[in-house]
């Protein structure tokens, strides 16, 4: 249970950050310079290979029991941060997560802005978008990949699930040479707030002194029950959003978050 | 160099905390319920499951609530 969740976590953030990332590397490629963009892509890679190269063995040299108190609550904070955000957009209540639309907004931003060759970069503008795109959706998946990984002494697994993700979003990419719309990422994003809480609240607890009722196997109980809710929640402020006399859902607009 | 530890340390506040700093505040102090509950040798395993129930619905009612008064204020 444990590994496979593992897995599917960082997998899963990992497929939906990549393809946030995507979204502006194509962006700042097919509108000004591949090379620029292609160079902040590489530089973006090499500054978060280096945070998991420092922070990993770090992470791990932590006794466990002090891992699961500090990186569980910061797992559950980060968590529910996630899960509130998914509940208010499958709720109506926040825009929707829109490849197509960011697309269009940062291929308006890219050919507006001016040209600047710095260095051996052709296209400081290419660059730096794609070098903040990588950096900042990357960073996620490090953190979560990092705290799970450490916690279940598997940063290695999560590694693995975290390249598989990447390599399967730029691959796409690669033939698609379009955002990937039809990536169901509000759905993803739900179902790893649901993964990042429940393993918030499992470790956090554990970390904290309490014992759960059948260890690990716990967790059998914790995921589901924590998914249960947040769909309850989204039925109640559905019905909410409905019954009240404020405008339509906020939905089609360009959002990042 | 402090304008670029204050932002980042503002990146870090918004990367772990986000939107609303009450749900790290009650995260906080769940987690220091469990503790105490725990070390009086009491089972304490439903206090965080506890607390998500009360502080994921109030965050975002609290939500709902901003946008209906923005909505009414336009």
């Amino acid at each position: 249970m444990s590994s496979g969740a593992l897995f599917l976590a960082v997998f899963l953030a990992c497929v939906v950050e990549a393809v946030e990332a995507l979204t502006i590397v194509l962006a700042a490629g097919t509108s000004r310079d591949w090379r620029s963009a292609i160079t902040g892509v590489i530089a973006g890679v090499m500054v978060l290979a280096v945070i998991v190269v420092v922070l990993g063995p770090a992470v791990t040299a932590i006794p466990l029991g002090g891992l699961r108190l500090v990186v569980g609550g910061l797992l559950l904070i980060f968590g529910l941060q996630w899960l509130r955000k998914a509940i208010l957009r499958a709720s109506g209540l926040k825009a929707l997560h829109n490849e197509e639309a960011i697309f269009a907004t940062e291929l308006i931003a890219a050919r507006a802005a001016p040209v600047d060759r710095r260095g051996v970069v052709a296209d400081w503008y290419s660059f730096t978008l794609s070098f903040k795109g990588v950096v900042l959706e990357g960073l996620e998946v490090v953190f979560i990949a990092l705290t799970f990984g450490a916690n279940q002494r598997n940063i290695p697994l999560a590694a693995v699930a975290a390249l598989a993700a990447v390599v399967l979003v730029a691959g796409v990419g690669v033939a698609v040479r379009a955002p990937l719309a039809r990536v169901p990422e509000n759905t993803m994003k739900f179902v790893v707030g649901i993964m990042l809480t429940s393993f918030g609240i499992f470790w956090g607890g554990e970390g904290a002194g309490a014992v759960w009722p059948g260890a690990d196997a716990a967790l059998l109980g914790v995921v589901p029950a924590v998914a249960v809710f947040a769909l309850v929640l989204v039925v109640v402020l559905r019905r909410a959003t409905a019954e009240s006399s404020a405008p339509g859902p906020a939905g089609g607009g360009a959002v990042r978050s | 160099m402090s304008r670029w530890i204050r932002a980042f340390g503002a990146f870090c506040y918004d990367f772990v905390i986000g939107d609303d700093w009450r749900v790290a505040v009650a995260v906080i102090a769940a987690m220091a319920m469990t503790y105490g509950v725990a070390a009086a040798s009491i089972p304490a395993w439903w206090v965080l499951p506890a607390a998500v129930v009360i502080v994921l619905p109030m965050s975002l009612w609290r939500q709902v609530r901003t946008r209906r008064q923005r909505s009414s204020g336009q």
